[in-house]
């Protein structure tokens, strides 16, 4: 039989794997929904920001400004991409920019594996994220926990940006309908180079701060991505509200189920996709225009 | 690009060139780097690729899940022969890729129901749940992580005479032998009638469904062959490395797939095959260069995007296409000087002073229906955009053998009503009924299938597919009804529709361009095949929407002539703004105006009719608040 506090503590454990994946969900959700790309290198560009910070944090003692750096490197591979790759393919079919994407995966992965091979590397916690924090009858890293507050914080942020300014007012009507917006006048290939820029700063971000609690291997990133794709379609796709909600949902599912059983742990995540897909193809969040 | 078999040894052809090419390989191949194994784990590779091209290539859909069926195939004929449940290999083989098939059912009967990326995510996330169950739920049989070691061999014959298919060479035979055959049943399938509706859902999903062929059901076919061929692969992959290894089933694997499909060439067959031959030849022969060991699925990735980039054919498809540009240059040059021609001119094949009135017999019948002299009755139909009302409560009655016409000002609601006859829309309310029959809530394909057909404002075409291709999916539909497993028949052996699809050519004045594509024609040409395409389906009900939209004054006279033609043996809808011709052309016109019926009358009463010539210049406005 189950005790509550082992109940909790996967719940909590949830909450965690949770917040991360919307974080990831995040990116990968503003990209589709703005640009109407799925983006398969998604999981090479989570690994490619834990290998940023991996990096970063030789040269520099400071976990803060290793992260900083790290976003204005994943921020000008956002642009490069899009300008040398993916903005050619806003008009091609659905297929044409999977494949594309998954290439461009192949590839930062294994620019990766080239530059550092493929054994597993160790990222360190930060000095304050040292030790545990004892919460009542429960034990609890303390670097987890503000992982949880930290990623909240830039959930929030995000949320800021997309519906609190002008400039996330021109992306959410891009969402909409992204010949309207051109047609106002407004210069939508910029906005649509910032969004995809963004949506890799957020999944950069993930793999940054998720780096040292985890071993950093150049395919870390294909199971998260697989995830992601989950709590998207159980958000809705292109809703960033929705990518929220369902990567909490997501992370929960994971960790109850594993305190039942952690062998049906990834399978009860995938059948639930499966299950939404028939019943509500739309998602808790999203309609289904774009797909 | 795949082509139907054009007869006579020359259709042969691919099968023969395959087939040496497998011969010679062992001899030729070693010599540049390929070892007797790789060759036969290439094979392995390209007979996946078969069934994947069917589904991918052939049918556009973009599958992340292969891996799912070849570790299903393969971990089932695996666990059979090791746990000594069945000895046959043969047999485990056949139950595995059965397995395979069934699984494929599964997942397919959820994944075609959706298009493009959700197509694309449902199946990658049914691969990841295979992939899950293999490794803990289902350990105990599949040996989780560790795979299942110890596969045996297939034997050829019994007892004391049997024959070990032993590594090396034997092994190579066997699998050359299965590619082999795999490749001509791809072959067949891909020219059947089944494989002809594939290729069109590809190019235009929608018309496919509104022909009136089961689309879902067509698809799901091909996802299931995909699935039986990944299946009999896997099977194939555990006897020959004597082990089956659980990667089989990961993410890495569909992907794997799908990037040598493209860099072979989607659309091709072989494709596949060649492109996993580039793949483990690439990564066999650059881990002996020093330093090049940990690059070659750099190469690899970077070639994979600049295919994907530029060269979207892949290997053999841009071979393919090179060759048949070469011999079909002068046939596309001809056919493109011919549009030239007419739109320069503006004259047509179809513009002959005064036709005489042709027959319009066509071979297929049209589908049985009752002896109610109204053939087509809208109740009250009526359908609301969120406030806006498109069409607010319309009735009328279409006389049978009748010409019928639905005028109206821009934005009366014209196309809304008209998509709701064949059920492409549903109403918000009310009913359509043919020959008495409800047609509300059944859907497009089966309206068709009742008889009720329809030309679209906007061409809805298979552009690619050449004009008698155009005609032959849809008189397929008629033929077939909406679904059929005759996979093996060539398309083009079904003597009822070549005739019908003759007739058709010679009504619609476009015999001598029987053989070009779609998309090469004149104006007036497609506008008279997208007509000829629903006329093609042996409708009872024939609805046309704006049939002259576009044309010039003697297109006009020659369709005019064409539609009267038609109009004589069944009933024919028409909604036109042409009112000269509609008064020309109909008993009995319907007069909508902003979504509600104005006037329904025939045609002599509609033009002396004041609130209509008040509707059309606008009038009803001076009487209505600004």
């Amino acid at each position: 039989m189950l005790s509550w506090p082992v109940l909790i503590s996967q719940a909590f454990n949830g909450l965690a794997l949770g917040t991360l994946l919307a974080l990831v969900s995040s990116g990968l959700t503003i990209i589709l929904g703005t640009l109407g790309v799925l983006n398969f290198a998604h999981g090479a560009l989570f690994a490619v920001g834990a290998y940023a910070a991996f990096v970063l944090l030789q040269y520099t003692s400071s976990f803060v400004l290793a992260i900083i750096v790290g976003c204005g490197f994943m921020l000008a591979l956002g642009f490069l991409l899009e300008r040398i790759i993916i903005r050619y393919f806003y008009d091609r079919p659905h297929e044409d920019q999977i494949l594309v994407t998954y290439g461009v995966g192949i590839v930062l992965v294994e620019c990766v594996r080239a530059a550092f091979g493929g054994n597993a590397q160790r990222v360190p916690v930060p000095s304050w994220g040292q030790g545990a924090t004892q919460m009542g009858f429960l034990i609890y890293p303390t670097y987890r926990l503000q992982l949880i507050a930290i990623i909240a914080g830039l959930l929030l942020s995000l949320y800021l940006v997309l519906y609190r300014t002008s400039m996330g007012l021109v992306v959410r009507a891009g969402i909409e309908n992204p010949g309207m917006v051109g047609i106002l006048g407004i210069n939508v290939r910029r906005a649509f180079l910032l969004v995809f820029a963004i949506g890799v700063v957020a999944v950069g971000l993930a793999g940054m701060l998720y780096a040292p609690v985890v071993a950093v291997t150049p395919d870390m990133g294909a199971n998260f991505m697989a995830q992601s794709f989950v709590v998207i379609v159980l958000g809705g796709l292109g809703s960033f509200p929705g990518a929220v909600v369902g990567g909490l949902i997501a992370g929960e599912i994971i960790s109850l189920t594993s305190a039942f059983n952690s062998s049906y742990s990834e399978v009860m995540l995938y059948a639930l996709m499966a299950v939404l897909l028939i019943m509500r193809p739309q998602g808790l969040f999203g309609s289904e225009g774009r797909a | 690009m795949m082509r139907a078999r054009s007869g006579g040894l020359r259709g042969w052809l691919p099968e023969l060139a395959v087939l040496c090419t497998l011969i010679v390989a062992p001899i030729v191949f070693p010599h540049l780097g390929f070892s007797t194994d790789l060759l036969t784990r290439v094979l392995n590779w390209g007979l996946i690729g078969l069934g994947f091209d069917i589904l991918f290539g052939l049918t556009g859909l973009l599958s992340f899940g292969q891996a799912a069926f070849f570790g299903v195939g393969g971990f089932v004929s695996a666990y059979l022969l090791v746990s000594h449940t069945i000895d046959s290999v043969w047999l485990a083989l056949a139950i595995g890729t059965v397995a395979a098939g069934l699984f494929g059912l599964l997942v397919g009967w959820f994944a075609v129901r959706r298009i493009g990326i959700y197509f694309t995510m449902i199946t990658l996330a049914f691969g990841q749940m295979a992939y899950f169950i293999e490794n803990s739920p289902l350990s105990d049989y599949t040996g989780g992580e560790n795979g299942i070691p110890g596969v045996p061999v297939p034997v050829l014959g019994f007892g004391a005479h049997a024959i070990r298919i032993s590594a090396g060479m034997p092994m190579y035979v066997l699998f050359a032998l299965i590619f082999f055959l795999g490749y001509v049943l791809a072959r067949r399938i891909v020219g059947s009638p089944v494989g002809v509706i594939l290729l069109a859902i590809k190019e235009n999903t929608g018309r496919v469904a509104m022909l009136g062929h089961n689309v879902p059901a067509y698809k799901l076919t091909a996802f299931v062959i995909a699935a039986l061929y990944a299946g009999l692969a896997g099977g194939l992959l555990g006897s020959f490395q004597s082990y089956m290894p659980p990667d089989a089933f990961s993410l890495e694997t569909s992907g794997q797939l799908v990037v040598q499909t493209i860099v072979g060439g989607a659309g091709t067959l072989i494709g596949p095959l060649v492109g996993a031959a580039v793949w483990l030849w690439l990564r066999d022969n650059l881990q002996l260069i020093p330093g090049f060991a940990i690059l070659w699925k750099l190469v690899l990735g970077i070639a994979f995007i600049i295919l994907v980039i530029g060269l979207r054919r892949g290997i053999c498809g841009e071979i393919a296409h090179w060759w048949n540009e070469r011999r079909n240059l002068a046939a596309a040059k001809a056919a493109e000087a011919k549009t030239e021609a007419i739109e320069a001119h503006n004259i047509d094949a179809a513009t002959k002073p005064v036709a005489p009135p042709k027959d319009v017999r066509l071979t297929l019948a049209e589908p049985m229906t009752g002896d109610s002299d109204i053939a087509l009755e809208a109740k009250s139909l009526a359908r609301h955009y969120g406030g806006l009302k498109a069409v607010d409560g319309v009735s009328f009655k279409v006389r049978r053998g009748s010409i019928h016409a639905v005028i109206g000002p821009n934005g009366a609601g014209k196309s809304t009503l008209f998509k709701m006859l064949l059920d492409e829309v549903s109403p918000s309310s009310g009913e359509v009924l043919l020959f008495g029959e409800k047609v509300t809530g059944v859907g497009v394909s089966r309206a068709a299938q009742l008889g009720i057909a329809k030309s679209n404002q906007l061409n809805q075409l298979f552009p690619n597919l050449t004009v008698r291709k155009n005609l032959r999916i849809a008189a397929l539909a008629r033929s077939r009804g909406p679904m059929r497993f005759d996979l093996l028949r060539d398309a083009a052996s079904i003597p009822e529709v070549e005739e019908q699809i003759a007739s058709i050519l010679s009504l619609l004045n476009l015999v001598e361009r029987a053989d070009t594509p779609a998309h090469i024609l004149a104006y007036g040409e497609k506008r008279r095949l997208e007509i000829g395409m629903a006329l093609a389906t042996s409708p009872n009900v024939l609805l046309l929407d704006e049939p002259l939209a576009g044309m010039s004054p003697a297109e006009r006279v020659a369709t005019c002539a064409f539609i009267r033609d038609i109009g004589r043996s069944r009933t024919v809808v028409i909604v036109e703004h042409d009112l000269d011709a509609i008064f020309e052309l109909a008993e009995r016109i319907t007069v909508l105006y902003e979504g509600r019926l104005l006037a329904d009358d025939t045609a002599d009463e509609i033009r002396r009719n004041p609130a209509v010539q008040d509707a059309y210049l606008g009038g009803l406005h001076a009487h209505e608040p600004a």
